[in-house]
């Protein structure tokens, strides 16, 4: 299914600084199922995008297969977007953030396209740092192919047809944070409060940044025993709310002494952690884990930013590729000439 | 006993323990000879092993400037005891086996029909070297020292390498020259030297080859040239025997040629990925946004990209893939060299796909290709294959020199920029404005409000929107197919041969011969021994998959055709009669698969098999009088 979104603009839409509206920012229609999470995350990064004033078009957005990685046509409708295979989305981001660097790239997956099949790039795609935002639409199963359990589906959590999961899940976010990631999240796809401002920031990481969003599939996983309900994870929702105002905002935002822990990130933005757990050491990876784990064995889920390393460096900057992009280089720069050559031919008689 | 006779026009082969030093000793052999002006082709046979097992390297010498293999050995040099019965088994009646006698010869492997010469290379290292490390490695030179008696090295040439190979090491250099003569002086006392088997300067070396400047170089190096000149700026790879060594070289290149010289950063990525699947990914991802990009890896690797292969056909990204091609599975013989990867990479992946495959025979033609391949692949939209093969990419092969076009462009096909944009009213990503199957592409990044288009696998509209329609999928795909058509004319084009000695074809027996890639030096030599037989034979070599029209007019114009190739299956022969749609019983297999490269015997003695069992049917006839 496919269809158009009606032009039709309020006159008065609010702009942003580069002048755009929110609607500059759309996709396509949504073909998922109606109250599906991940409709919610589209939203989200559409407004994190047009609150951080990115221009559109220098946004690239890259996924794998899965309800999940269709998102990207969901928004950002000015920007090339690329479906690439299923759990192979890090790579081809990899190579074409190798190719130009100075694009944003956002890229979104499923937790059956990351935690399963694409497991084995997920861990080399943090391990290289490569610069880029990195969305799982967590539901705990396979949507696309129509329910099956994933494996970030919690140990006895109850499926569409009854049966209860046997295995342990995987914590995408404990692993990420493991592996060495440089800006580690979680939030809830009914929480926008929390994953917009986690987005922006993410999108102002120089270096990987990961965000695992929980988002119920309400065909089927979103029933009385699925721990990835609407419900349950309400019920079960540890929320550390944060705050994210951009370089370019002179008037920042006042926080109230001892409600607040800030972090500027490279660019000079600053990501505030809010009230209750302005507490929480975001710079500790050992203490993230710790508090991952803990609230998991208290059945709850533990969201917010993680873990923030704001001075990491990247692919690019590890394989020290020249600040130019590579996909600007001409003929110029890459071909060393009939000169050369001969000099070479010498050496081989 | 039979004497063998050869000047400049002889097989030796060195019987090596693998992980022993002796590579450098047996190029530092064949790069004399090379050196002296006389064509040369080496070759390594290695086993998948870092120490222990045994390896040759097989040199053919050929005053007719033939680097395919012929069969064969004429002299053998063995200082390996474990292959030592099947060494000499493989010696030519009337030719030389030479070894290492500091152990005698048990009596049960004496052959009364080939020479026996003892020299004792452990006794000779173990007085003149003090270390155990020092006694191994000068070991091989001793024996290059002794063939240089054998079959008089220029001597000067020898030492002349020698003081390249260790500038600046001087007590290198003492060591490995007092090594030589060694063997030398041992050969010169003990044997009548020169064997009638030798090498002689200038004399009857074919034009062709002695008017004519030469390197000598392997494929795979060529192949990474070809990347630099290409405009590669993006290499990811997993390491895989034969192909490593297009990467290592690249990145050398690289490290010298693509240092931005203002601020020492690279204009360059290598990365070595965590698999062929993501080594893939990296290229499609870097090649959608506009760079050039590439891999190279061989079977088991080409497998694993398969799917993504399929995306690319689809979704329409340039991808340039270096298939060095070798035996099958990882386990059973790796590093042996095939060309079984023909049909594999022809149809790669899921749904109806077509892979344009380029099929180099020199080094010349390796940096050729590769450098068409990016052209190729931007052009069409589509991933480019470049299929060698150990053979050729691991060994030394003498190649006329490459060459530059400094005029020449890189031909990033239709790729619309900001103004081209505003210039093109209604632009549709898979609108096929030409009418040649190609439509405009444009790269992320380019215009605020023009050109943005989602990327995917097989159905969409032509304004690239998502459609599972019927009607939307096959024309996408018929388009495809039309845009495969148009590849035929910018691929490049086989090579026709009329029958060595006549200027026109043949007029009443027609016979014709077709390969490809490393088949085709030892093909040109069994069609050269045939003539001379009285079976005229004309020759195409394939170089490029779609098959060019004038394939199909071969086809047509010979009444039987030999397809040489190496593989069980006869992959081309397949190709060409699924492609071409002609009667399979035309074509003819003329087939190795042994793992070690085809030989100029075989090739003519399977010819001569089929056509004497055609019987009356094919009457030889002389070249003078067709
Ligand atoms: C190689 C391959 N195997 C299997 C599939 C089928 N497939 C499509 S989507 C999917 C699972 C997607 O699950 P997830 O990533 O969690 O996305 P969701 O639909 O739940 O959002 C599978 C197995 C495929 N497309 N490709
Ligand atoms: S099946 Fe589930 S994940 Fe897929 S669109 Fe429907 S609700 Fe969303
Ligand atoms: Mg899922």
């Amino acid at each position: 299914m496919s269809f158009i979104k009606p032009k039709f603009r309020h006159p008065r839409l609010p702009t942003n600084a580069l002048g755009f509206t929110v609607a500059d920012y759309d996709g396509a229609i949504s073909t998922l199922c109606a109250g599906c999470g991940h409709d919610s995350i589209s939203a989200a990064i559409r407004n994190a995008c047009f609150k951080s004033a990115l221009e559109p078009h220098r946004i690239a957005k890259v996924s794998g297969i899965g309800c999940s990685s269709k998102m990207p046509t969901y928004f950002l409708g000015r920007s090339h977007g690329f479906n690439s295979v299923h759990g192979r989305m890090p790579s081809v981001a990899t190579g074409a953030s190798l190719a130009n660097r100075n694009l944003t790239y956002i890229g979104v997956s499923g937790d059956g396209d990351t935690a399963s099949i694409g497991m084995g790039q997920f861990i080399h795609l943090i391990r290289r740092n490569v610069n880029m935002t990195y969305i799982v639409a967590n539901n705990g199963c396979y949507g696309l192919t129509k329910g099956q359990d994933s494996a970030t589906a919690d140990l006895g959590s109850v499926s569409k047809g009854g049966a209860a999961n046997p295995f342990d899940g995987i914590d995408l976010a404990s692993l990420a944070v493991l592996q060495g990631a440089s800006f580690v999240a979680r939030s809830f796809s009914g929480d926008k409060d929390q994953l917009e401002p986690l987005i922006r920031a993410a999108m102002a990481h120089d270096g990987f940044a990961f965000i695992d969003v929980v988002s119920p599939c309400v065909t089927f996983n979103n029933h009385a025993g699925s721990t990835r309900s609407y419900g349950s994870t309400r019920d079960h929702l540890d929320a550390m709310p944060v705050d994210f105002v951009p370089v370019r905002e002179e008037i920042r935002a006042e926080y109230a002494e001892g409600t607040s822990h800030a972090v500027t990130l490279h660019d000079g933005s600053v990501i505030h952690l809010l009230k209750a757990d302005a507490g929480y050491a975001a710079d500790d990876r050992t203490g993230a884990l710790t508090a991952i784990r803990s609230a998991q064995q208290d059945r709850r889920i533990l969201t917010g930013l993680l873990f923030l390393d704001p001075n990491s460096r990247d692919l690019n900057d590890t394989l020290e590729l020249a600040s130019r992009p590579l996909n600007e280089l001409g003929k110029d720069e890459l071909c060393p000439g009939s000169k050369m050559l001969d000099s070479i031919n010498e050496g081989l008689r | 006993m039979k004497t063998l006779l050869g000047i400049n026009d002889f097989v030796v082969k060195f019987a090596n323990v693998n992980g022993t030093g002796s590579a450098s000793a047996n190029s530092l052999f064949a790069k004399a000879i090379f050196r002296m002006g006389i064509p040369v082709s080496p070759r390594n046979i290695f086993p998948s092993n870092i120490q222990g097992l045994p390896t040759w390297y097989e040199v053919r010498v050929s005053s007719q400037g033939y680097l395919g293999r012929r069969g064969g050995v004429d002299i053998m040099v063995c200082v390996n005891p474990q292959s030592m019965a099947d060494d000499i088994a493989s010696v030519e009646p009337g030719g030389y086996f030479i070894y290492d006698s500091t152990k005698p010869l048990a009596p049960q492997l004496q052959r009364d029909d080939i020479h026996f010469m003892g020299i004792p290379f452990t006794e000779m290292c173990m007085r003149e070297f003090p270390t155990p490390r020092l006694q191994q490695l000068l070991k091989n030179v001793v024996y290059v020292g002794a063939m240089a008696a054998l079959i008089e090295i220029d001597f000067s040439v020898l030492k002349g390498l020698l003081n390249t190979q260790f500038k600046g090491k001087e007590k290198l250099i003492s060591s490995n020259v007092h090594a030589l003569e060694m063997g030398f002086r041992y050969a010169r006392e003990h044997f009548d030297c020169p064997l009638p088997v030798r090498l002689q300067q200038g004399d009857n070396i074919a034009p062709h080859i002695r008017e004519f400047d030469h390197i000598l170089m392997s494929g795979n190096t060529a192949t990474a040239l070809g990347a630099i000149y290409g405009g590669a700026t993006v290499a990811a790879w997993y390491p895989i025997t034969p192909s490593t060594s297009v990467v290592d070289a690249f990145s050398k290149y690289a490290e010298r040629m693509r240092i931005d010289p203002g601020t020492g950063k690279k204009n360059f990525a290598v990365v070595q990925a965590e698999d062929e699947l993501a080594a893939m990914g990296m290229v499609i991802g870097a090649s959608w946004n506009g760079a050039r990009a590439f891999t190279a890896t061989s079977g088991p690797g080409l497998s694993l990209m398969s799917e993504f292969l399929g995306l690319a056909y689809f979704a329409e990204v340039p991808v340039v893939l270096v298939d060095v091609q070798r035996s099958g599975p990882s386990t059973g013989m790796p590093t042996r060299s095939q060309q079984s990867d023909v049909l594999a990479a022809a149809y790669a992946s899921h749904g109806d796909t077509k892979q344009v495959l380029l099929f180099p025979a020199t080094p010349r033609e390796c940096f050729d290709m590769t450098v068409d391949a990016f052209d190729l692949a931007d052009r069409l939209q589509t991933p480019v294959i470049m299929m060698s093969d150990l053979d050729l990419g691991m060994n030394d092969w003498m190649s006329p020199p490459l060459e530059w076009d400094d005029s020449r462009q890189l031909d990033r096909g239709k790729v619309l920029d900001a103004d081209g944009l505003e210039q093109m009213e209604n632009w549709g990503r898979y609108k096929d404005v030409d009418g040649d199957g190609i439509c405009y592409r444009t790269l992320p990044g380019t215009h605020p409000s023009k050109g943005a288009y989602f990327t995917r696998g097989s159905s969409k509209s032509e304004m690239a929107v998502y459609s599972e329609r019927g009607e939307d999928y096959v024309q996408n795909v018929d388009r495809l197919l039309r845009k495969f058509e148009t590849a035929k004319q910018y691929v490049p084009k086989p090579k026709v041969k009329n029958a060595p000695g006549l200027t026109k074809p043949a007029s009443d027996l027609k016979l014709g011969a077709m390969f490809f890639g490393t088949s085709a030096s030892p093909s040109y030599e069994a069609v050269e021994m045939l003539a001379s037989e009285g079976y005229p034979i004309d020759t195409l070599r394939i170089r490029a998959f779609p098959f060019h029209r004038s394939l199909d007019d071969f086809i047509h114009a010979h009444d039987l055709i030999f397809v040489i190739e190496q593989n069980r299956d006869g992959q081309m022969r397949r190709l060409i009669s699924n492609e071409c749609e002609i009667p399979p019983g035309k074509l003819t297999a003329v087939l190795n698969y042994s793992g070690t490269p085809i030989t100029a015997r075989h090739i003519a003695a399977e010819i001569r098999e089929t056509l004497n069992a055609a019987g009356g049917n094919v009457i030889p006839l002389h070249p003078e009088t067709a």
